[in-house]
């Protein structure tokens, strides 16, 4: 039985933004049946209910530092590695349709 | 003449700092090495020949000293260096020069280490043979038509040929101590929260932590001392002193030391070659004054599906920062597609099939309805491991296991089948998930391959896995590769 449908694979690549061809979400579809049959033996684990989720490997919260200014990157050298850049600026292709 | 290249990195410092040979003399003679071989092994992806030969005239003038002023060191491509080419092995920042330095960068120029170049790895450190570089697979100088292992197998495999004494890895789920098993070198993972991730390009943020590769356990423990350290810049950095690492490497004694063999990390899908050789090592070890003990840590069995769904999920999340903005690729921008689409083509080219196989299962598991199921069990799962750790560590100072359940196998085997390629993750996952410092170290040859012994140890306690170390690699030194596909 089919776990994942290459339909749901399309609609996780758009929201990965990942425009996929055609023959590579067939060949997702199928890898990631096989992939989410292993990993879901993780269900398996009965012991695990009540158990505090661990997200971390170190305790820290709330890590602190003194409030100083320091100099930042120059701008300059960051828009050197931008693909494109305009008046000091990252330049991004249209966010909004032309009437909007 | 004394070949500079086969020296380890302690004997260059000696070298060098008693004026016997100069760092320049050092950093060209490896230069020239990798001039000579990296044509068949292909272990860096940039040779940074200018900026070593700097860094060494500046040892040369006493600017710089340290314990290991002037010796030769290879870079992960996953670490940043200003102004050197960075692509954590990926087309989609291919040309990117970063416009600053790592902390580990900073620590290492610091203390003259000379940076040879940028090594070749899995892209995105993700995989186990370095085949998923965009830029074509390393080849291991044991036999160059197997894997070097990955995700750091350029590292490891600079390190086994003499190209550098000492390289620098990450290891999310086994980059450096399965590359550093199946090359027959030394690899360790410390303490998550040790080595400052700053600078490091992220791949699952609870998880990474980058770490020493050499051909000596001395040599390591003088790199983990160089690099490691409290980072402000880094929030999850420890606030404590460094284990003395070095002081353990010296003492290299487990008389009165308790050894837990750990039950879960054998049978299925472990080699009955590498079986052998980890028996031997424990004997190994027991003749050496350990005390061994047999531990079990049920949850084990669960840590490659928890890990294969944690970092996923992680990643499909950092991985968002590719967004053909900032850095790197910038696809089909025609002035009439809109950002979205732009990003959608920038991101459908520049990563490579596993990279996507990765940020779809973690979008998957993250999604709404399988959250619970998928993500929220796997860290629950992880407090489990951890706590089979806890518990084991009441019997036992260090755990042991194979460090890889194989030797290094042919490339394209795997290729096909991405499953059987993160099996290849089985005994080195847990201690990314717990936390806690764990090295591989060489005991012997299965088949003429390397087997790598793992050590792992409780959290901030990195100077256990060397004291045990290096005993046993006094009691078993490396196997040397033959290096017989040399001109």
């Amino acid at each position: 039985m089919s776990e994942i449908t290459r339909a749901e694979v399309a609609h996780l690549a758009r929201l990965a933004r990942l425009a996929l061809q055609d023959d590579e979400l067939d060949r997702l579809a199928s890898q990631l049946d096989v992939i989410l049959g292993a990993v879901a033996k993780i269900g398996e684990v009965s012991d695990a209910e009540g158990v505090t989720p661990m997200t971390h490997a170190v305790p820290l919260e709330n890590v602190m530092r003194p409030d100083v200014l320091v100099a930042s990157m120059p701008r300059d050298d960051v828009l050197a590695g931008a693909p494109a850049a305009e008046d000091g600026r990252f330049r991004v292709p249209r966010i909004l349709d032309e009437d909007q | 003449m004394t070949d500079l290249t086969r020296m380890t990195a302690a004997e260059l410092a000696a070298t060098i700092a008693s004026k016997q040979s100069s760092a320049v003399e050092v950093a060209q003679a490896h230069l020239d090495r990798i001039a000579k071989v990296d044509g068949q092994l292909h272990a860096f992806l940039h040779v940074d020949a200018e900026g070593a030969l700097a860094t060494a005239r500046k040892v040369d003038s006493g600017e710089l000293t340290g314990p290991l002023a002037g010796v030769p060191l290879a870079l992960k491509d996953v670490i940043v260096q200003q102004g050197v080419p960075t692509t954590v092995g990926s087309r989609i920042l291919e040309g990117w020069r970063p416009p600053y330095d790592a902390t580990v960068v900073t620590r290492l120029k610091d203390a003259g280490v000379v940076i040879l170049g940028k090594t070749n790895m899995d892209e995105f450190a993700m995989g186990s043979s370095t085949e998923h570089s965009a830029y074509g697979p390393t080849h291991n100088p044991w036999d160059l038509a197997r894997i070097p292992g990955g995700s750091g197998g350029g590292s490891s495999a600079a390190v086994a040929s003499y190209e550098a004494p000492l390289a620098i890895g990450t290891d999310t789920g086994g980059s450096i101590r399965q590359p550093a098993a199946v090359t027959g070198t030394v690899g360790v993972k410390p303490t998550y929260g040790g080595v400052s991730r700053f600078g490091l390009v992220a791949f699952s943020s609870s998880l990474d932590q980058a770490g020493p590769c050499a051909r000596t356990v001395m040599d390591a423990a003088l790199l983990h001392e160089v690099i490691a350290g409290h980072d402000p810049r880094d929030s999850t950095s420890i606030p404590a002193p460094v284990p003395p690492v070095v002081e353990a490497a010296r003492q290299a004694d487990v008389s009165g030391m308790t050894i837990g063999v750990v039950k879960e990390l054998a049978g299925e899908g472990y080699q009955p070659g590498v079986e052998q050789r980890f028996a031997e090592a424990v004997e190994t070890l027991t003749g050496l004054g350990a005390k061994v003990v047999e531990v079990s840590c049920p949850h084990f069995a669960y840590a490659l599906p928890a890990y294969y769904l944690i970092a996923p999920s992680e990643a499909s999340s950092n991985l968002a920062r590719f967004d053909s903005v900032r850095y790197g690729l910038r696809v089909g921008d025609d002035g009439d597609r809109s950002l979205e689409e732009v990003m959608s083509l920038t991101r459908a080219q520049g990563f490579g099939a596993e990279v996507k196989r990765r940020i779809i299962l973690g979008t998957y598991a993250l999604s709404s309805g399988y959250y619970d199921a998928y993500y929220g069990q796997a860290q629950k799962v992880r407090s489990l491991i951890t706590r089979d750790f806890t518990d084991a560590f009441a019997v036992a100072d260090v755990l042991v296991s194979p460090a890889a359940p194989t030797v290094a196998f042919p490339l394209g085997e795997k290729l096909s089948d991405p499953l059987a390629m993160y099996r290849q993750d089985l005994a080195t996952i847990p201690s990314n998930l717990y936390g806690g410092p764990a090295m591989s170290l060489p005991c012997g040859l299965s088949d003429g391959l390397p087997v790598g012994l793992q050590i792992m140890a409780p959290t901030m306690r990195d100077e256990l896995l060397y004291r045990v170390g290096a005993a046993f690699e006094a009691a078993m030194p490396a196997p040397v590769p033959p290096l017989d596909w040399e001109g």
